[in-house]
């Protein structure tokens, strides 16, 4: 153990502790940040309408008898933050960095809905008093996402064009390097909510009734079935649309230095719960070239905070420095040319190999789950 | 740091009534006191610090999870962090505290440093031993201090040895008489470790098959014989110092208070056991079924006449006469991990025997038993064997200082 970052962890837990007691027998109502969520099956209640920007602690309890979700939503429906699957009778805690504002908190019994909302104020200054060296990291991150998302989309075409010109190589061939710039950037990509289910779910990923369409739906066509229907033409075009509106929107994304370590730690775990098991690519084997662009969104935002990082947990940085670079190399063993994106197929990489990757995403991931707390200012 | 962290037991709430109801039905505070100490019902907590590590010659618990590790790092410091890190997790989560601070609590933004499975349990008795396998010696210039009596296990007849099964850098033995206590505390212990460690295989394990604890009954292990009736008991000092611990003048000097594991996954061909007759089930063994008597004794303790036995019987070729001597502790664990696909229980014995030398105690009765009749019926599919080092002397000691400085 670190006894720097110690000291902090300790202090901030005292404080924590002292928020969740008053907030428990106060309603909240005074406790710093603490908003208690009573939902039941058609109320929403909340104890304050108004808090103050900054760190925001949602006490959810579910009073009612059927499982509910909890939203704390921008005015535009963006998901600020969001706990599932609350059962009746038990409580939650979800947290966020909020800035001052307009907001909605949601509640969603049964799960389903646009729920029961109550409109809140975030007041203050707030965030506002963040160290500025995160404010720019935020902004470079900010800047980065955009990128990605505009050198998708040509990318995306070139893709979308060999699928409607029935020219299964070509398209096969445009299919993995059409998906970087969404890969590296996954996690802000996902926090619009409606995007992914279209473009990026795999067939086990589908609700109920829900139509398949996507890169996944195409790439089971182009390896898998090895033919090219007039539907996947339209689905084509389709990716392609929704692609253009992630471009269009992420650029308002909500980011923080705190979703920019945790977004870090979530591109990990997509290679540790997808890539590493073949699931993502299940039919291109394509999955390398996915796990190199996480591997490289989540490098990207831990570059820009590490500054501050530095500051606050040294040796942290040393370990994330070290092992970033064992990955990268690791990874490197599987492509001939270190500037492309050709990378061996999946398929071919046998049981030792994957668990050799797979202990070297361990061995980042735990380590990078600690990113956030070192650049938390308290 | 330690005294902010609630023990499991006190986050409880009610372990303190429990314990006071319980001084009522035993009639004493120094009854119930004892009970704290050791019994299962308790929950109590097994004391970590020591000469000797805790869970060899402790009273057996009824569930194991056992973990072997292969070492990723090439820095020797940051392995000697780790293990010191180790230490200091095992020696909270023995005590029934969680690890580091808490599971909760803490940075919301972070994760809690504890998994949490374990909030709320008592310590359950719970052991964490740790030992060094002969590859580890060849990491970290360790060559000269690997002592002489940590072989590599010969072949032995019948072996059929999973390689993904076998072997280690280093391991760690984790029982508990609740499952999920030793479960937590393997995956704590893991968690800490990746990035220097990686887990090899592991092996969960229940129904204790040997016990150290003879005025206790006999448990037996999943052919339904009892097993362990002649082992050595956690109170027999003298055996214990004879063949189990290693001795000042054994060398290498950093193992002195330390022992010898050796881990043997053994397969049982369960459905073929169970269609054999009782007599040649008796037979096979030795001993009646029963009762678990020596062949023409009438008691589980009587001393076995080991010429009434057939002379590939199991308990006549493994009995310390017929090898010289040779005495083990046994603390193996029924296993059962599920089906094999061919609708057979993937069910056995997960055999770990404790001794002072591996080339006087294991390998002379391993290779005596190449004619036993249990063979038919068992296969070894897994092995490793381990240099276990004395125990950890107080809060500024650690796991494998004997070795990482030498001997203090």
């Amino acid at each position: 153990m670190r006894p720097a970052r110690l000291a902090a962890v300790a202090a901030v837990a005292a404080a924590a502790a002292l928020t969740a007691v008053t907030g428990c027998t106060e309603k909240g109502d005074d406790g710093e940040g603490v908003v208690q969520v009573t939902a039941t099956d058609d109320t929403c209640e909340v104890s304050a309408k108004e808090f103050p920007a900054g760190h925001v602690e949602l006490a959810i309890e579910n009073k009612g008898s059927k499982v509910t979700e909890v939203y704390l939503l921008f005015p535009d429906d963006r998901v600020v933050t969001e706990r599932e699957n609350i059962g009746p009778g038990t409580t939650q805690r979800v947290t966020a960095e909020v800035k001052p504002g307009d907001y909605r908190i949601a509640c969603k019994p049964g799960m389903k809905g646009a729920g029961i909302r109550q409109d809140v104020k975030a007041t203050g200054k707030g965030a506002a008093e963040r160290d500025p060296r995160l404010d720019k990291a935020v902004a470079a991150y900010r800047t980065y996402v955009q990128a990605q998302a505009d050198e998708t989309l040509p990318l995306a075409e070139t893709f979308a064009k060999a699928v409607k010109a029935g020219d299964l190589e070509a398209a096969k061939k445009a299919y993995a390097p059409s998906r970087v710039g969404w890969e590296r950037t996954e996690p802000v990509a996902e926090s619009f909510g409606d995007i992914d289910p279209k473009v990026d779910v795999r067939e086990d990923g589908l609700e109920d009734g829900q139509k398949w369409t996507g890169w996944h739906r195409l790439e089971k066509s182009l390896w898998h079935d090895k033919k090219i229907t007039d539907e996947d033409k339209k689905l084509a075009d389709q990716l392609v649309t929704d692609l253009k509106d992630w471009q269009n929107r992420v650029g308002t994304a909500d980011i923080t230095p705190t979703s920019m370590a945790n977004g870090a730690k979530e591109l990990l775990d997509e290679v540790a719960t997808g890539k590493v098991t073949g699931e993502e690519e299940r039919y291109s084997h394509t999955d390398l070239v996915d796990f190199k662009a996480n591997v490289e969104g989540a490098e990207k935002s831990y570059a820009l905070l590490k500054p501050v990082a530095q500051e606050n947990d040294a040796a942290l940085v040393t370990e994330l420095d070290k092992e970033f670079a064992a990955l990268d190399a690791l990874l490197g063993k599987y492509r001939a040319d270190k500037d492309s994106y050709v990378f061996t197929s999946y398929d071919t990489v046998g049981a030792a190999g994957r668990k050799e990757l797979s202990d070297a995403v361990n061995a980042l991931a735990e380590p990078l789950s600690k990113l956030a707390a070192a650049v938390v200012t308290k | 740091m330690t005294s902010a962290s609630p023990s499991r037991r006190a986050l409880l709430g009610w372990g303190g009534a429990g314990l006071a109801l319980g001084a009522a039905a035993a009639g004493g505070a120094v009854a119930v006191a004892r009970a704290g100490e050791d019994s299962p019902a308790a929950g109590g907590a097994v004391p970590f610090h020591g000469v000797h590590q805790a869970g060899i010659a402790t009273p057996v618990q009824d569930r194991l999870h056992f973990a072997s590790f292969d070492v990723r790092t090439e820095d020797r410091a940051e392995f000697v962090r780790m293990l010191k890190d180790w230490t200091a997790a095992a020696r909270r989560m023995t005590a029934g505290k969680a690890v580091g601070e808490g599971g909760f609590g803490g940075l919301p933004e972070a994760p809690p440093d504890d998994t949490g499975e374990a909030l709320g349990l008592k310590p359950s008795r719970l052991t964490l031993t740790i030992g060094f396998g002969p590859s580890l010696f060849e990491k970290f210039g360790l060559a000269d201090a690997r002592p002489e009596a940590l072989v590599d296990l010969p072949k032995f007849a019948g072996d059929n040895l999973d390689r993904d099964r076998s072997g280690g850098d280093l391991c760690v033995q984790a029982c508990a008489d609740d499952p999920q206590v030793a479960v937590h505390a393997i995956r704590n212990l893991a968690r800490i470790g990746f990035g220097k460690v990686v887990i090899r295989w592991s092996q969960l394990g229940f129904g204790k098959t040997s016990s150290t604890t003879p005025e206790e009954q006999t448990p037996r292990n999943l052919l339904g014989f009892k097993d362990g009736t002649r082992n050595i008991a956690g109170t027999e000092t003298d055996r214990l110092e004879k063949f189990v611990w290693v001795g000042e003048k054994d060398g290498p000097d950093w193992m002195a208070g330390g022992s010898y594991l050796v881990a043997r996954r053994i397969r049982m061909h369960i459905e073929t056991w169970d269609r054999t007759s009782l007599q040649e089930q008796e037979d096979v063994f030795g001993r009646d079924k029963g009762e678990g008597a020596p062949a023409g004794k009438a008691k589980e303790r009587d001393e076995p006449f080991l010429k009434a036995m057939k002379p590939d019987a199991h308990v006549r070729l493994a009995h310390p006469d017929s090898n010289g001597g040779a005495t083990i502790l046994r603390r193996g664990y029924s296993f059962t991990d599920g089906t094999d696909g061919l609708g057979r229980l993937d069910a056995g014995l997960f055999f770990l025997a404790y001794q002072r030398d591996v080339r006087r105690g294991f390998i002379p009765i391993q290779r005596n038993l190449a004619t036993d009749a249990l063979n038919e019926y068992i296969q070894h599919v897994g092995s490793a064997v381990f240099a276990v080092p004395p125990g950890v002397r107080d809060e500024d000691d650690w796991w494998g200082r004997t070795l990482f400085e030498g001997k203090a």
